[in-house]
């Protein structure tokens, strides 16, 4: 049994922490998180051990792994004193604000030969898997742009009081849904050499941005698009979609499926014919022993805890790999740098009443 | 068999219809296609083009409609207690919650603030009080029945004789062993409603275990049943295993497995296991739901436990 803990036990943690304690390999032994409120119902209600403090989790418990889903702006410290201690570290995405604080800790993991991974999950989704087998493989020929799309229902309205909608801390849509979809083009494609043509704007927001649009370059001339819009409520939840095309036909992949259109027969997909082909997500999905909103969140708890038995550093969503995405993100960052446009909606002016009583 | 508002209405002895009526079709889930789910998004954005379905299936003989507790739900309840004459045995199997709803306001106020959006603000001012000492007293049982009679309300006047807790909540539970959490529902299920409470899982076997320590007993248990094991944790012998071996009330669901099996093999494959009591399934046409229907009546009259 790997002896694991958990930092950060909001949303995404309390499903990683389901599924963690759920794991016949995984002893989760401890959480943390800095609400009170909730590691109070956890230990009364399922008996885990919880800590308000990390540093005093990690000088109490003997642990082997870590798993961090704290606010963003927290991953860099919190990983760092994990591999320092010699622990295997499993951290949510983005990896770092700090493009810098990521190059020191690929290094640290590297060398220590930790395993370290990231949770970019798509990669574990069936569809997304094929769309990288079925580019790598040649098929489509020679491949000449990329679209990616995460469209979804977050931010509908001008308000909103949590580290997402705070600029410093990782929020936004560019942190929560464009590196998802910044990743898949790593992943399906590869990472582009530069990025032009940014929009980075809010809709609803006042602080962060709803919406990202730019143009991927890639050094052999291949380009791509980023299309990402948190503020679109005719989605009923987040909707992440690759498109590539190649001098032999396309492909377009999303959760469910993947459509491929092939100008010719190729050698490297015996079973596709000339024309579409589609797979779904029935056939390209490998089942998982605990399943909870999604295949893709349990294969990569169990990839990471397979990689620790295995002693596998540089597996799927290694440190190094995420950091590529984090790249990417600072290139769109730095292109948007000094344009603030104003967001879409402007905040309504308050009464004087609610001025008065504030 | 009667209504929210008190009286009989399920016993544990009481079966269940064999055919169940799903709702993923209407509110734009589809395990298969994203544009498919889109067009069914807007082929049933009028809330009189679900009712047109209901109605054919009803026509069909299918008159249990399982159904999650999302927000367009009310507006279909307001129809059939309008026009409780046309369906005098029509009943409703709610599903909660609806959990786009809160992970969507847990995302944009946090988890606490989402948690108090939810607890009813209206009506009684004891329901009030008794929602934020609950809050302050960390008590999970006031917060649940609460969150409960929030998504219940919808169904005042109209038969509930079983309340099925989602999937997603039930997984996320049973994951972060929460156990007390299931009977804390089953009792109030059984005793606010006098409902027979149902857990809809992706994990059976696991939850089985759960619920039989728990010391609840024969419980009624939804789950994906198909040939092909998709969404079946544990994977299909273990599934079959367990229905053969233990004592709970299967309901089948994703038969079909979004289509991936052709419907008289997927059909068959559920009406030969043992005991399964019901099957759930969603169409949008009168074509498709009569066919499925017939499939169903057919394959249940030939199987070996028929």
């Amino acid at each position: 049994m790997i002896r694991t803990a958990m930092v950060g036990l909001g949303k995404m943690g309390l499903s990683h922490l389901s599924i963690l304690r759920a794991h016949p390999d995984i002893d989760l032994v401890a959480g943390c998180d800095s609400s009170a409120y909730l590691t109070d119902i956890l230990t009364k209600y399922s008996g885990l051990k919880c800590y308000d403090n990390f540093d005093r989790m990690l000088e109490n418990e003997a642990l082997e792994a870590l798993v961090v889903a704290t606010p963003s702006k927290l991953h860099a410290s919190m990983v760092e004193k994990a591999l320092e201690r010699g622990l295997h570290v499993f951290c949510e995405k983005p990896f770092v604000l700090d493009t810098a604080d990521g190059e020191r800790l690929v290094e640290l993991a590297e060398r220590k030969g930790l395993v370290n991974q990231v949770g970019y999950h798509y990669r574990f989704v069936g569809a997304f898997k094929e769309a990288e087998r079925i580019v790598k493989s040649g098929a489509l020929g020679t491949v000449h742009h990329v679209r990616a799309e995460a469209f979804g229902p977050v931010v509908l309205r001008p308000k909103g009081s949590t580290w997402r909608s705070s600029k410093n801390e990782g929020g936004g849509a560019l942190y929560d849904y464009a590196c998802h979809a910044v990743d898949l083009v790593n992943f399906v494609v590869g990472t582009p050499a530069s990025v032009d043509g940014v929009v980075r704007r809010g809709v609803f927001s006042q602080d962060v941005d709803d919406e990202i649009y730019c143009t991927l370059r890639y050094a052999d001339g291949t380009s791509g698009q980023l299309s990402v819009n948190w503020s679109d409520e005719s989605f009923r939840k987040m909707s992440t979609r690759i498109s590539v095309w190649g001098t032999n036909g396309r492909i377009t992949a999303d959760r469910q499926e993947c459509q491929i259109y092939l100008r010719e027969p190729h050698a490297a997909m015996p079973d596709a014919h000339k024309g579409w082909t589609i797979r779904y997500t029935t056939d390209l999905t490998e089942e998982v022993w605990f399943y909870l909103r999604g295949e893709e969140y349990s294969a990569q708890i169990d990839y990471f805890a397979q990689s620790i038995k295995s002693r596998r550093a540089r597996g799927q969503n290694s440190f190094r790999s995420a950091l590529d995405a984090d790249r990417v993100v600072t290139m769109i960052v730095s292109q948007s740098a000094g344009e603030t446009p104003r967001p879409v909606v402007q905040p309504a002016r308050k009464g004087v009443m609610a001025r008065i009583f504030r | 068999m009667s209504s929210t508002d008190g009286t009989q209405q399920m016993t544990e002895h009481t079966l269940m219809d064999r055919v169940l009526f799903g709702d993923n079709q209407f509110f734009g889930v589809n395990h298969m296609s994203e544009d498919k789910a889109r067009a069914q998004s807007m082929k049933f954005q009028d809330t009189q083009a679900i009712i047109d379905v209901l109605d054919a299936a009803y026509a069909e003989g299918i008159r249990t409609f399982m159904c999650t507790t999302h927000d367009r739900m009310s507006e279909l309840c307001d129809h059939f207690r309008n026009n409780a004459a046309r369906y005098p045995d029509y009943q409703f199997y709610p599903c909660m919650p609806y959990a786009h709803k809160y992970a969507n306001a847990v995302t944009e106020h946090g988890m606490i603030e989402a948690l108090r959006m939810f607890l009813p603000q209206d009506g009684a001012i004891g329901a009030m009080l008794k929602g934020g000492v609950a809050l302050a007293n960390k008590d999970v049982e006031s917060i649940m029945q609460l969150l409960i009679d929030a998504e219940m309300k919808m169904f005042h006047g109209l038969k509930t004789p079983v309340v099925f807790m989602q999937n997603v909540i039930t997984d996320l539970l049973l994951g972060l062993r929460m156990k007390e959490t299931f009977r804390m529902f089953h009792d109030h299920v059984r005793e606010k409603y006098n409902a027979e409470p149902g857990f809809i899982t992706m994990n059976m076997p696991q939850l089985l275990d759960v619920l039989d320590e728990l010391g609840i007993v024969n419980p009624i248990v939804c789950a994906n049943i198909n040939r092909i094991g998709f969404r079946m944790c544990g994977g299909v012998p273990l599934y079959e295993e367990t229905i053969r071996s233990r004592r709970f009330r299967p309901v089948a669901m994703s038969v079909l497995a979004s289509g991936a099996i052709a419907p008289r093999e997927a059909v068959k494959y559920v009406c030969d296991q043992p005991k399964i009591e019901s099957i759930v399934f969603g169409a949008s046409s009168r074509g498709n739901i009569r066919q499925t229907k017939a499939l169903i009546d057919e394959l249940t009259a030939r199987s070996p436990s028929a």
